[in-house]
């Protein structure tokens, strides 16, 4: 018997463990549809713009962010041209949407993400049949390649890509089963949820099919695979080509949501926010994906407001995970698991207190350094003048530069300290999980 | 023959300019096993800092000072990241260079800003060396020609002729083997490391004026790099040489021929209109086409022939 089924033999059954496995799901849900009414302005009854822009954009990333995970996590792919997927799902979903319009064609607004859906599939398959060929770093080449190509297309081809100014829509198609006429934000708000609640389900079961097994097994010993007898390259196309389905149906709702699709949906860039989004959260676990698109959507949303520098932000974190962090911010919780079973989460609270000061002091340094930098350069482009609070801050001025300094590097310094202390409370931790036979 | 000429000179410029660029990155490929993706980010490094350096002291001091900053940055960048992401396998070194090439484009944009800046050519070769079928083909181009000549014969003797190069041959290779041998193979991929990162940088430092000095050049160079390196094969420097000026030429052959399909097509007496199926794709003239054929070789490359031009091993 595997620890597998050990473990799903030893699993209480009913009702009760339903809910604790399966709790992020209603929880999400829950969430998604609970917190626009925080920014509700009740004077004008109307919901918060950016705010519901903002949600749509994580539902819609973590289907995009979940469907690269397909690849990367489930079968060892790593993409770097996942966003052709996504933009060439929507720019069949914008002429969909199009044809529809135009009465030449009769498809419910409900159902227009599965022409994305389709569109990514018969790409996804296409595409997938000549990537497929490799394995590691030379399918992240070809990808690399075909990405490049796509993007040069679309800039090429006006008569599908609309050139620079892309395809523009109109949502409003007047063929709701039922009844909703998609006008407002919060309408398409609810359609975004519900699809990308479906479509992460969907993705979900599919890692419990053969298929999604058999995608494990390539990635993990690909020969042993061809030794069982499958096809290794089969099973990579197959993932690949569902991937791509779903990666459009992301696309698809992104046109949803901004009725326009260009260029920048197919361009590396939207492929390296997947790939990014999917190793901050954690490419080891289903959610890490929907984890990462959170943190990176709010530091792309929220950040850039105030900062130039959220890309750089965004490229830290990765690199620091990448480094410290192979399992993401999700691997980092699942590694508490044990502790959590002997029931000592608690010995850890002083531990996470003592290098958090030094850790935020630090991080607190490098933002400062970071601002400084670019206030003296693009901020003075723009005509902008640093602020925190009501103070202004004269980039210039040395004081603030050695403070920004001072901070980084003793916080750097405070922290490698304190972190040999929490390694050693660590270690002793988890031997005694070890010992009490908590490890799984 | 005018436009020709002129075209096979300026392929052979910024062929052996990928050279210089592609020729660091496939040591490292091939010995470490890492794309490298912030190799492109050393090129642009080099530019900027020599645009610094040639404000305050000149360009000919930066020729030297600014590959030798890239070195030490190549350095760092291997002693301190790489080899801690090492033990997390490859593809955690490749995410690991993709993410130094983010943040590097943001740095270089954090402190030179946003707009392109002013790295011109130096004055002293700022004339027409000779003049083709009245095409001026400026002394500058020459320059570049004899220093990436220079280095191609540096790098040839250096790999073949000393010690040190035959050690870092048979680490390309064998570096298990090397490393029984009781040499230091870290240090050995240290240093290949900061010299591919420092031609990267001289490559940048003579081509940031040739093209345009920008926070985007790296990015939209890499990829090429990567094809030239795709196409000549792993652990060939020769294969490299050859993919690099191929690649150069076809860059600069495509821009100059104004065919199109359809004008193929017209001479078997098929005329294609805009009724025809896929016209847009057929009447699309070979000079548009150009920017599409490395990401076409590279996807065909890889799909045909892993091996690439003269490769001793798959990529």
């Amino acid at each position: 018997m595997t620890a597998g089924a050990q473990r799903a033999a030893a699993a209480p059954v009913g009702f009760a463990a339903f809910v604790r496995r399966h709790w992020p799901w209603p929880a999400a849900v829950v969430a998604a549809l609970l917190l626009p009414w925080f920014f509700f302005d009740w004077s004008t009854h109307r919901h918060s713009g950016f705010v519901l822009t903002m949600l749509s954009e994580i539902a819609l990333m973590a289907v995009f962010a979940l469907s690269f995970n397909m690849q990367m996590g489930q079968a060892g792919l790593l993409s770097f041209g996942h966003a052709i997927l996504f933009g060439l799902g929507g720019y069949v979903t914008a002429h969909t949407l199009n044809a529809v319009k135009a009465g030449g064609l009769w498809l419910p607004t409900e159902l227009v993400p599965l022409a994305g859906g389709l569109g990514g599939l018969v790409f996804g398959a296409l595409f997938g049949y000549v990537a497929t060929k490799q394995r590691a770093t030379a399918f992240a080449m070809i990808t690399l390649g075909l990405g490049e190509l796509v993007a040069a297309c679309a800039l090429m081809f006006t008569g599908f890509f609309g050139g620079e100014g892309g395809i523009s829509t109109d949502r409003v198609i007047d063929t709701s089963l039922f009844g909703v006429p998609y006008t407002s934000s919060w309408q398409v708000y609810c359609l975004v949820v519900a699809w990308a609640v479906i479509a992460a389900l969907l993705m979900r079961l599919q890692t419990q099919t053969p298929l999604g097994r058999m995608a494990n097994a390539t990635r993990d010993n690909f020969e042993r695979v061809q030794f069982v007898g499958y096809d290794p390259r089969m099973v990579r196309f197959y993932q690949f080509t569902l991937s791509g389905f779903f990666a459009g149906i992301g696309g698809a709702l992104y046109v949803l949501v901004y009725e326009i699709v260009t260029f920048d949906t197919v361009a590396a860039a939207k492929s390296a926010t997947a790939l990014l989004a999917t190793y901050i959260g954690g490419a080891g676990s289903f959610f890490g994906p929907v984890v990462g698109t959170v943190v990176v959507v709010l530091l792309q949303s929220g950040v850039s407001l105030l900062s130039n520098a959220w890309l750089l932000y965004v490229g830290v974190l990765f690199i620091v995970m990448v480094m410290y962090a192979p399992g993401g911010l999700m691997g980092i919780v699942a590694e508490h698991a044990p502790i959590a079973r002997i029931g000592r989460l608690g010995d850890l609270v002083v531990p996470y207190i003592r290098i958090l000061v030094p850790g935020l002091l630090s991080a607190l340094g490098f933002v400062l350094l970071v601002e400084l930098a670019s206030f003296t350069t693009i901020g003075a482009a723009q005509g902008k003048a640093f602020k925190i609070g009501p103070h202004v801050v004269d980039p210039h001025s040395p004081l603030a530069w050695v403070l920004g300094a001072a901070a980084l590097l003793g916080g750097g310094r405070w922290l490698r300290l304190e972190s040999r202390a929490f390694r050693t409370r660590w270690d002793a931790l988890i031997a005694d999980a070890k010992a009490k036979g908590a490890m799984l | 023959m005018e436009v020709f000429l002129v075209s096979l000179l300026n392929g052979l410029v910024y062929g052996m300019l990928l050279f210089m660029l592609a020729s660091g990155l496939t040591l490292i490929l091939s010995m470490m096993g890492v794309l490298n993706f912030a190799h492109a980010s050393a090129y642009m490094l080099g530019a900027y800092f020599a645009f610094t350096i040639s404000q305050h002291i000149g360009f000919w001091p930066a020729l030297v000072l600014a590959p030798l900053l890239c070195g030490l940055v190549g350095a760092a960048i291997e002693m301190y990241g790489l080899r801690r992401v090492h033990r997390n396998g490859h593809i955690a070194e490749l995410l690991f260079t993709f993410g130094l090439a983010l943040i590097i484009e943001k740095v270089v944009q954090m402190t030179w800003g946003l707009l392109p800046v002013p790295y011109r050519v130096p004055e002293s070769l700022d004339f027409p060396l000779l003049t083709v079928y009245g095409t001026q083909f400026p002394a500058y181009r020459a320059f570049m020609l004899l220093i990436s000549a220079l280095m191609f014969g540096a790098i040839w003797l250096g790999l073949t002729r000393t010690r040190v190069g035959l050690v870092i041959q048979a680490a390309l290779s064998h570096p298990e083997m090397v490393g029984a041998l009781g040499h230091n193979v870290p240090r050995v991929f240290t240093t290949v490391f900061a010299a591919g990162t420092a031609l990267a940088g001289l490559a940048g430092v003579i081509g940031g004026n040739y093209q345009v000095t920008e926070p985007a050049m790296a990015f939209s160079m890499g990829p090429i790099v990567f094809v030239v390196v795709v196409f000549g094969g792993l652990g060939s420097l020769t294969g490299c040489f050859i993919a690099s000026l191929l690649m150069g030429m076809i860059q600069t052959f495509a821009v100059v021929i104004d065919y199109s399909l359809a004008d193929l097509l017209a001479r078997f007496g098929l005329a294609v209109s805009s009724a025809t199926p896929f016209h847009e794709v057929l009447t699309v003239p070979l000079s548009r086409i150009g920017a599409l054929l490395p990401y076409i070789l590279l996807v065909l490359i890889l799909v045909f022939r892993p091996r690439g031009l003269m490769g001793t091993r798959e990529a």
